[in-house]
């Protein structure tokens, strides 16, 4: 069941490397809970656990941080929904990068989380803004597929209609595939299963 | 009919409705489990009262988290216990067959689905694993998933999947002695880099790919996700067929030979249009070795570390950067001069009884140097009980490796095997990302045979200087 989106403002904060891997957003230790709440500790633990670690998110001025902008190909790897349930854990609730690995974004989608795809030099520009700004703030409108700063920067994202409805709407995915059972069935009685049980 | 390609045909075959802007809902033929990604979905089932739709299409097994060592002692660690003893309960309560720690079938998910003879030509499969385009080599159209895919396909037997784009990877002609499959999908991989197939279904294709055996198959498919491809495949031949025969799972006589000739329509039509392709020539590629902290950041073994310097764009030099420090590696130093302290033989991309074969022959009559811990986990118990009947146990031990029960082991390290910080490690698995076999490991991926090689020398060396002799 996927929770409604609301257009929301949120503090930024930046995770300036590409190709961050879901094995750095969650390590494999904790892909060993059997639920799937409580896992922001560990959200970049390595990263965060680190002597004398600058990272991001340790720094306090991102503590409240709902939106994470990133490089390109966020969440490579692993298909592991723990590190989307880490992130929603930790409190974030969109993602902003030049792009993202697919298996990623189709966990983002089921856990609530809006993915934002920008060209590179839009989250340039956001990077940029961070290190002028010390609060710096976002608001997210899914409806008008925009985002946008005080200062009047914006941007146009795009999503695709389904994606976008499921967020809006906070749909039950198998509910609705359950209205298709006459179809799934009709499948069924065509390809018997090809095994010898 | 217009020409097709095969993933085409699959994907035209399993679309049970589709409406306008929207994705597809695809049949799913084979849904395969573990214990990792698994335990969250049965939960959302439990909770909404919902049932498996089809057991009869659903199999588990106990793989990411299990002990390699000797399987009569409890195991220790335990969130590792109770993830397989709800593994155990979810697979009784929901009707599911499970190949449990002692069954012959236990291995490996992507080892067993092939070998069980589960995994078959022309269907849709997938897992709660990204390494899942492994069954691709069987000409599937096979992907990893979620967890709360996994639980939409537990309680449908469908996903809904929006189409993807096609991508040919032709590779033509012969490989050199000594360079294997794994070299070629490492060498793919550092020329598309790891998101150059984002959002494409990868179908290898061309002279060198027809010439490699099912399980070398395997190794090129497993490894499209590093590519950033949710799937790769290779279209099904009369090998696939030969493969296939008697295993466990599948009908025999008349009923297979019908199955068999289904299967071998499964393949992409002359004149089918892709929306990518990429042409490689096998003879130009060499052995390789990765350097960097994603399986992009390869290089050939006769070559050296990169000069961050080199990179002309900023996102990359820093990459490189951060990469080289992790690594503990000083630029321009040549690959053959990279000493390794241990070495792993296993996962599912190198872990079946040909790579066990071309390893135990590197390695026999030799000895590992006495500066380095090597062991070899075969993918599955079947895997192990061939390779013990060919002696490659034998072969392995007296050299100095260990011999363990099949796992995933130190591909992910969820289990005791792990490296400790700083350790140098040559690994047959898939990724060497950060921290990937333990915090501050670091992996260097190759082949089964430069892993063997690496694991006497007690540093990288070209393979092909030992192949001849
Ligand atoms: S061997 Fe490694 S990559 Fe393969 S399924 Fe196991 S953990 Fe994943």
């Amino acid at each position: 069941m996927i929770k409604p989106l609301k257009n929301f403002t949120g503090l930024v904060a930046p995770l300036d490397r590409p190709n961050v891997d879901t094995d750095q957003i969650i390590p494999k230790q904790f892909l060993k809970a059997v639920v799937r709440s409580g896992l922001a500790k560990g959200l970049f633990f390595d990263w965060r656990n680190q002597p004398d670690s600058q990272f991001v998110l340790n720094q306090p001025r991102f503590e409240k941080a709902t939106i994470l902008v990133a490089r390109a190909n966020f969440g490579c790897g692993s298909s592991r929904e723990h590190a989307v349930w880490a992130l929603a854990d930790f409190g974030f609730k969109a993602v902003i990068a030049p792009s993202f690995a697919d298996i990623f974004k189709n966990n983002c989608l089921k856990n609530g989380i809006l993915t934002i795809v920008l060209k590179p030099e839009q989250t340039d520009a956001i990077f940029d803004a961070i290190k002028l700004h010390q609060d710096y703030h976002l608001a997210v409108d899914l409806p008008a597929q925009k985002i946008a700063d005080e200062f009047g920067w914006s941007a146009h994202f795009d999503i695709d209609p389904f994606p976008k409805r499921c967020l809006l709407e906070g749909l039950d995915d198998i509910a609705l595939t359950l209205m298709q059972d006459a179809k799934i069935r009709a499948h069924e009685s065509a390809h018997p299963v090809p095994y010898k049980l | 009919m217009a020409a097709q390609t095969l993933f085409e045909k699959i994907w035209n075959s399993h679309v049970v409705h589709e409406a306008p802007g929207e994705p597809a809902l695809l049949y799913i033929d084979l849904h395969l489990i573990h214990e990792v990604t698994s335990p969250q979905a049965f939960e959302g089932l439990a909770l909404a009262g919902r049932k498996v739709r089809r057991p009869e299409r659903t199999f588990a097994t106990l793989d990411h988290n299990v002990p390699t060592t000797d399987r009569s002692m409890p195991i220790t660690d335990p969130d590792s216990r109770l993830q397989i003893e709800m593994m155990r309960k979810n697979c009784r309560d929901f009707g599911v067959r499970l190949f449990d720690l002692g069954e012959v079938e236990q291995g490996i998910v992507h080892v067993i689905g092939p070998e069980l003879g589960l995994s078959q030509p022309g269907m849709t499969i997938v897992c709660g694993d990204s390494h899942t385009a492994t069954h691709g080599a069987m000409g599937a159209l096979a992907f990893g998933i979620g967890t709360s895919e996994v639980e939409h396909v537990l309680a449908t037997q469908c996903l809904w999947q929006a189409r993807p784009k096609t991508m040919e990877i032709r590779v033509d002609g012969k490989l050199g002695l000594g360079v294997t499959a794994k070299d070629i999908i490492l060498g793919v991989i550092g020329r598309i880099t790891t998101d150059g197939g984002t959002g494409h279904v990868i179908e290898y294709r061309g002279t060198a790919i027809e010439a490699l055996s099912m399980e070398e198959r395997m190794t090129v498919c497993n490894m499209s996700i590093e590519g950033g491809a949710r799937a790769g495949m290779i279209a099904a031949d009369r090998k696939t067929v030969d493969y296939l025969r008697g295993r466990r799972y599948l009908p025999t006589g008349v009923e297979f030979d019908r199955l068999a000739a289904q299967w071998l329509t499964y393949r992409t039509d002359e004149g089918a249009k892709f929306d990518r392709s990429i042409v490689f020539d096998a003879a130009a590629f060499a052995p390789q070795v990765t350097w960097g902290t994603n399986p992009g950041m390869v290089t050939a073994v006769t070559s050296k570390v990169p000069d961050p310097s080199s990179y002309a764009d900023a996102t990359s030099r820093r990459a490189v950067e951060l990469a080289l420090e992790y690594m503990g590696l000083v630029p321009g130093t040549p690959i053959t001069d990279v000493k390794v302290d241990r070495v792993f033989i296993g996962s599912c991309t190198n872990s079946r009884v040909s790579d066990l074969q071309a390893a135990a022959a590197i390695v026999k009559g030799r000895r590992v140097a006495a500066s380095v811990h090597a062991m070899v986990v075969p993918g599955s118990q079947l895997v192990k009980n061939e390779a013990e009947k060919l002696g490659l146990d034998r072969v392995f031990r007296e050299a100095g490796f260990e011999w363990r029960e099949a796992g995933c082991s130190m591909c992910l390290g969820m289990n005791p095997d792990i490296l400790k910080p700083g350790e140098r490690c040559a690994s047959t698995s898939n990724r060497n990302f950060e921290g990937r076999q333990g915090k501050g490991g670091r992996t260097h991926l190759v082949s089964p045979i430069m892993a063997a090689a690496a694991a006497v020398a007690g540093h990288f060396v070209d393979v092909r200087e030992w192949a001849s002799n």
